[in-house]
């Protein structure tokens, strides 16, 4: 029974929170992953797309809910998403045409081009802050729990509880949709096909006929659709805070990195190890511990390797490794 | 020098001494010191970024390591709190560095293959819980001591000036960390690694309260010489006469004294670092890091060890950085770890070496006194602007978030002049020669 406790527990508090953080990181990191593939650039305003998509599809949660809109049981969120992604996506096609062509077209060194979007994360942070404001905003309706910890007791028996929040259920389901649609959509039609020739071999594919600018819109379009979307799934399970969307940055590139930069499969693995990575080592084991082994040996303290506070220095870290010791990533992207 | 770029200088001039002559001299200080330090560190980025083609996010992390510095070497000693833990935490540290050394031999030495993963795995999980068996005990004998005023191990309570260079130190040790690890890739990763320790380095500085109190911040930190207290100088019997005899009116002559000795010491300071940045810049070495960056396979083929080079020129700047980080906070005269953002710390440096001209050192200098200038005086000047701009519109919520919100649209501002400067003159308003 305690082995069964034990395993409860490591699920409630490990691998469903990680599942869910991992699959946001992993479509925020799948946009980071496409711009530096299609665009050859490391995108610094990845964050506050994400940020900037998920505002606008706040502002249209609180319009759908005061008009009496609601999904029942789903989040409101869900319906307004759709406009969020179009918002996003003719923000970030206006910003290609007067921000990014120029360069692209004289052909910038990919450290100018970084510069850039350093300029343009400037911009989109401070329209974020002018329209939401700094302030924490939490827009999550409609049920909270597909189980919660009682009702799992009761059904067996079991002293722990395992809890599944409605939003976590929604991250993983959409998140499994979203990449199985961009994998078909890069594997079987033209425009993926050519976005996949464009990321290998820029010259050989214009000389074979594909139109760079066609491609570079679509992928634009396809990174504010991934954006928006890990933003929203992560504002619902969390919540939403300009400034914690900046700081995701430097997971987000870190599970792109461990992926290899320009691998879409990578993304999605690198987000997982980043996720489970940081809840494995800022969990305290005392209790799944506690379970397994005998009552005297139970121990006392928290058996946390690192205190919450010290998230970040999990990205890094696998950063670090992965820069030391497999500078192309798992998945072997662009070169070291 | 020649009659634009004077003529450039003059402008920003005129803009601080209108600020005084119109707002208050006491305000125009203010802003002209933080410009002065945000000009050292756009000097030190200038370096990377101007010299070396270096893409450095990280610089809030180089100037809070200043401000470490500051905590460590000039505020008071704590003798409780050294005894009670101080050694075992030295001896925790050096005992992490040593795991880490000997991990390093490991790799080197043995054979790759599995018996080599194993052995490195095994010794950094041991040392690892080794090290918290050794650390954390210590830590939590000081961090009980008298945690309301300090609960920190004190620092050596030696002249602040020579925190300054210290803070240098530490920057440059830390910039070596990263750069060994991250240069020689693409260029990117060192622009991702440096973001990563810039926010680790922070996150130490705010949970770590042996080391500086963390966020319940240090405060009283002393200041340099020879800046005067505005106490003192109200006390002193001379000053008060020199003020009466000249007609002022000493509790605010006594702090736009205060202000303009921290200007004269900055700008000394700042005078020697361009000094010997143009010397570098102009030698046999400055030419040979522009030729770097210009086309690293030539420079290579000229015999030149290009990523030991990067190597030298990253920890070079990130020593200036902190060097300056080490100034702004004991002018402070407090650590406050919540207050480093990087927006304000590392993006806004950014902007004044490009729109200053990156590659000169004089348009760091120029970049750093005037977008310093621009973003302090958005902060007192944009609430009262939006409040005329939106003087026509009725008394509600859009009005109050829109004044409310003021300050946001800096950052609007400065992306919006970084975009343009990059795009329109994207050598800065002082190009390189």
């Amino acid at each position: 029974m305690d082995i069964i406790n034990a395993i409860v527990a490591f699920v409630n508090f490990v691998v469903v929170p990680a599942t869910a953080y991992g699959a946001q990181l992993a479509l925020g990191a799948l946009g980071a992953t496409l711009v530096y593939g299609i665009l050859r650039f490391s995108n610094f305003a990845q964050g506050d797309t994400m940020a900037f998509g998920t505002m606008i599809t706040i502002l249209m949660t609180w319009w759908l809910q005061s008009m009496g809109v609601h999904l029942g049981a789903l989040p409101t969120a869900l319906i307004a998403m759709p406009v969020g992604i179009a918002v996003t996506a003719g923000l970030l096609l206006l910003t290609d045409k007067f921000v990014y062509r120029f360069y692209r077209k004289q052909r910038a060194a990919p450290t100018i081009l970084v510069i850039v979007s350093l300029g343009v994360m400037f911009v989109m942070n401070g329209i974020t802050r002018l329209i939401i404001g700094v302030e924490e905003q939490n827009f999550a309706d409609g049920e909270r729990f597909v189980m919660t910890a009682g009702d799992f007791k009761r059904w067996t028996g079991l002293s722990e509880g395992l809890a599944i929040k409605s939003t976590q259920a929604i991250t993983v389901i959409t998140a499994i949709i979203v990449v199985a649609w961009l994998f078909w959509f890069l594997q079987k039609t033209r425009t993926g096909k050519s976005m996949r020739a464009f990321s290998d071999n820029e010259d050989l594919a214009l000389l074979s006929g594909i139109n760079p600018n066609r491609v570079v819109n679509v992928t634009w379009i396809i990174v504010a659709a991934l954006a928006t979307i890990a933003g929203v799934l992560y504002g619902l399970d969390k919540s939403f805070k300009p400034f914690t969307y900046f700081q995701l940055l430097l997971p987000i590139f870190a599970a792109a990195v461990v992926g290899g930069l320009g691998n879409p499969l990578g993304a999605i693995a690198g987000g997982f190890v980043v996720a489970y990575s940081e809840v494995f080592v800022t969990y305290a084991w005392k209790k799944v511990i506690g379970y397994l082994v005998p009552e005297a040996w139970a121990p006392d303290n928290l058996i946390q390797l690192l205190s919450t506070d010290y998230k970040l220095a999990v990205s890094f870290i696998i950063l670090i490794i992965v820069l030391l010791f497999m500078p192309t990533g798992l998945f072997k992207g662009k070169s070291g | 020098m020649n009659k634009r770029n004077l003529i450039l200088f003059g402008l920003v001039a005129i803009l601080y001494i209108g600020t005084g002559y119109f707002q208050s001299w006491n305000l125009a200080l203010n802003i002209l010191t933080v410009g002065l330090l945000s000009a050292i560190m756009a000097l030190g980025v200038n370096m990377q970024w101007g010299y070396a083609g270096l893409f450095n996010t990280g610089i809030m992390g180089f100037a809070a390591l200043g401000g470490l510095a500051v905590a460590l070497v000039s505020s008071p000693p704590v003798p409780a709190g050294w005894a009670a833990g101080g050694w075992g935490i030295l001896a925790g540290l050096c005992f992490g560095v040593a795991v880490i050394i000997a991990a390093t031999q490991i790799y080197k030495r043995m054979a790759k293959g599995k018996l080599r993963n194993v052995a490195m795995l095994a010794l950094l999980i041991g040392g690892f819980f080794a090290f918290r068996e050794l650390f954390d005990p210590s830590v939590e004998a000081v961090e009980v001591i008298n945690s309301a005023t300090a609960g920190n191990i004190g620092g050596l309570g030696l002249p602040s000036l020579l925190a300054w260079p210290v803070g240098g130190l530490l920057a440059a040790v830390a910039a070596w960390a990263i750069g060994k690890i991250s240069l020689g890739l693409r260029s990117d990763y060192l622009a991702i690694a440096t973001l990563g320790i810039a926010e680790i380095i922070i996150a130490v500085l705010k949970n770590e309260d042996w080391l500086a109190r963390g966020v319940k911040n240090m405060i009283g930190l002393p200041r340099p010489w020879p800046v005067p207290y505005e106490v003192d100088l109200q006390q002193s019997a001379a000053f008060l006469d020199w003020a009466t005899r000249y007609g002022f009116e000493p509790v605010g002559a006594s702090s736009i004294v205060v202000k303009l000795v921290y200007v004269a010491l900055f700008t000394v300071v700042l005078a020697i670092v361009v000094w010997m940045s143009e010397k570098a810049l102009n030698s046999p070495w400055g030419r040979m890091m522009r030729s770097i960056r210009d086309n690293e396979v030539a420079a290579a083929a000229m015999g030149k060890d290009v990523t030991r080079r990067h190597l030298q020129v990253f920890v070079i700047g990130s020593a200036v950085v902190g060097f300056a980080g080490a100034m702004m906070t004991s002018m402070d005269g407090q650590l406050t770890p919540g207050t480093y953002n990087p927006l304000r710390f590392t993006f806004l440096i950014w902007v004044m070496v490009i729109v200053g001209g990156s590659g000169n050192n004089w348009g760091a200098v120029l970049g750093g006194l005037l977008i310093g200038w621009l973003w302090l005086i958005v902060e007192s000047l944009g609430p009262g602007v939006m409040s005329v701009l939106t003087y026509g519109m009725s008394d509600g919520w859009l009005k109050a978030h829109l004044v409310d919100s003021a300050q946001n649209m800096r950052l609007l501002t400065l992306g919006v002049i970084l975009l343009l400067v990059l795009r329109f003159s994207p050598r800065g308003l002082i190009p390189e020669k």
